[in-house]
């Protein structure tokens, strides 16, 4: 089945005359995890809203679990489970009740309810709170209990807009352990995130959005590279000291410069013996290049602004 | 706005189901007050206030306050309801974003939320009812079995208090807001609505102005049913409630649907 989970055409949205979302393209495949990647403002949460029948698509086509969302959102919301930024649980209900009540909205029965919460509440490590208020809950656990929710009806597409923002890094690590458990169980992800690292642990493929467009698609190892090359040298010193060493590295080599600090891209073969000449890893440290630097490349100084 | 059906399935019930568990939870701690209040206002008006006052229709002041009462608190608990209540949910708690993320539609969620509301207002209507007729051999507030009617008419005036204070929520930015909907449409229907006083009492533009308000068609109706005086022209105050309900109804409708899907 060539089926895709998202399929989206010249998706765009305009709020009076912002353009939030400027005509993307790109498709969820069936059982794969997928990020959207962006700073604040690059039409993330927007793309997210029109997924999840929360906001009209302004133009394109938008079909998700095979489905127009504009023609069949009832249809659409029954197939996908939705964590949304902000908190959402009911306050006025304990653990346990939180996900009954949600899961009697998909039309579940008593038994069917009762064995589905249960089932959640051990997934994510919650059954000992069942009982608690919800605003008694670690913001880690209101953070799970926000995806078991999400996951109460057995969706085909989870969809998660920044599911570990605000979490401390122990829970951060706990919820992408349990993504990562619900990716091998076959679950479909799609998930919007700010943070490179946990795009680079959790995702198979990543589009980076800015300014509402698409500007790179693939898997994290291909985006890093194709966009940041093998290495990267940092340099931490004032350009005049800066410009004869970026000088003598040979080979091919990318710089990026912003105030005191600059990035050199290239092979590492064509920048140790750059490093070797400064000699102090905290003025000109060496390593991989990763997620963030493919993101300094693809979006150069705006990111500053 | 007016006219079409509106995209309500299941899903309103299971909103009103959500409101009844919630309910189900915290009834001992709301029915205190809620309980108390019957009570104290008989005791206060009826008897206390009462013994200086007479009528031309030489009836007891209680029995005169009786068909207030049963529009006035059960308009409370419905505006209430559907008014805070309901902006809390929206905007506080963001409950109603997470019941949009399920097959629930927004009319789904505003007709379960309103049937709510409804129901908050049958049920006080229901227990002041049943304190009336407690305290019947004193007070003869309750002369006629048409006195039934007084839910169906509680049912109506519910829905229409729950719609117009829904219509409300989904145009306030903050709780402050409020004040608005309390002081200028509530305080002013509950002293004027003729459930204090005999509405004759007053000039003629003020009579007429109060037609314009609600409260004073189900005050009208429980007076109707409470004394087993029924006649014809109080098909017009039945009416007036019927469209109003629709009304609101609709426009709670559309523009929740402008606030909730941006």
């Amino acid at each position: 089945m060539g089926r895709f989970a998202v399929d989206a055409v010249e998706l765009r949205k305009e709020f009076g005359s912002t353009v939030a979302v400027d005509g993307v393209s790109f498709v969820v495949h069936d059982g794969e995890c997928f990020g959207l990647l962006g700073p604040n403002g690059a039409g993330k949460t927007t793309t997210i809203r029109m997924i999840t029948c929360a906001s009209p698509v302004g133009g394109g086509r938008l079909l998700v679990t095979g489905h127009d969302v504009t023609e069949e959102p009832r249809l659409v919301k029954s197939r996908i489970g939705v964590v949304p930024q902000d908190e959402n649980l009911d306050p006025d209900l304990p653990t346990r009740k939180n996900l009954e009540v949600y899961a009697r909205y998909f039309g579940l029965s008593g038994a069917e309810i009762r064995e589905r919460v249960d089932e959640q509440l051990e997934f994510f490590e919650l059954d000992g709170k069942a009982k608690e208020p919800v605003n008694t809950l670690s913001g880690g656990m209101r953070r799970r209990l926000l995806i078991a929710r999400a996951l109460i009806h057995q969706p085909q597409l989870l969809v998660l807009d920044e599911p570990t923002v605000g979490l401390d890094p122990q829970a951060r690590h706990l919820v992408w352990e349990q993504l990562r458990r619900l990716r091998e169980r076959g679950v479909t992800q799609l998930l919007t995130t700010h943070y490179m690292d946990e795009a680079a642990q959790l995702c198979d493929r990543i589009v980076v959005m800015h300014r509402g467009s698409i500007l790179a698609e693939g898997s994290p190892r291909e985006l890093v590279q194709e966009h940041a090359g093998e290495s990267v040298l940092e340099l931490r010193m004032p350009a005049s000291e800066r410009e004869p060493l970026v000088a003598a590295a040979g080979g091919e080599v990318a710089v990026e410069a912003y105030g005191d600090v600059a990035y050199l891209f290239g092979e590492q073969a064509a920048l140790s013996p750059v490093a070797t000449r400064v000699g102090d890893h905290f003025r000109g440290l060496l390593r991989p290049a990763n997620l963030e630097d493919v993101f300094l490349r693809l979006t150069g100084r705006e990111l500053l602004e | 706005m007016l006219i079409g059906a509106p995209d309500v399935s299941n899903g309103a019930v299971h909103v009103w189901q959500r409101n009844f568990d919630v309910f189900r939870r915290v009834w001992r701690t709301e029915s205190l007050g809620i309980g108390l209040e019957p009570w104290i206002v008989i005791l206060a008006m009826g008897f206390g206030l009462g013994r200086f006052v007479e009528l031309d229709s030489g009836e007891e002041y209680i029995q005169f306050l009786a068909p207030g009462l049963l529009a006035m608190f059960p308009m409370f608990a419905a505006i209430f309801e559907c008014g805070w209540g309901a902006f809390m949910r929206l905007e506080t708690h963001r409950t109603y974003e997470a019941v949009l993320t399920t097959p629930a539609s927004v009319d789904d969620l505003i007709t379960g939320e309103i049937l709510w509301g409804t129901t908050r207002s049958a049920l006080n209507a229901t227990y002041i009812l049943v304190v009336l007729l407690i305290l019947g051999p004193w007070t003869e507030a309750v002369r006629s079995p048409w006195a039934i009617l007084v839910l169906p008419i509680a049912v109506l005036q519910g829905f229409m208090f729950s719609a117009l204070a829904m219509s409300f929520a989904s145009l306030a930015r903050a709780m402050t807001h409020f004040g608005y909907l309390f002081n200028v449409v509530v305080m002013p229907m509950f002293w004027l609505s003729g459930g204090f006083f005999p509405l004759e009492n007053l000039p003629d533009w003020a009579q007429r102005v109060a037609w314009f308000m609600p409260l004073v068609h189900s005050v009208e109706l429980n007076r109707a049913v409470l004394t087993g005086d029924l006649r014809p022209e109080l098909l017009i105050d039945v009416a007036w409630l019927a469209v109003g309900a629709w009304v609101f109804y609709r426009a709670a409708l559309a523009l929740m649907r402008r606030r909730l899907i941006v």
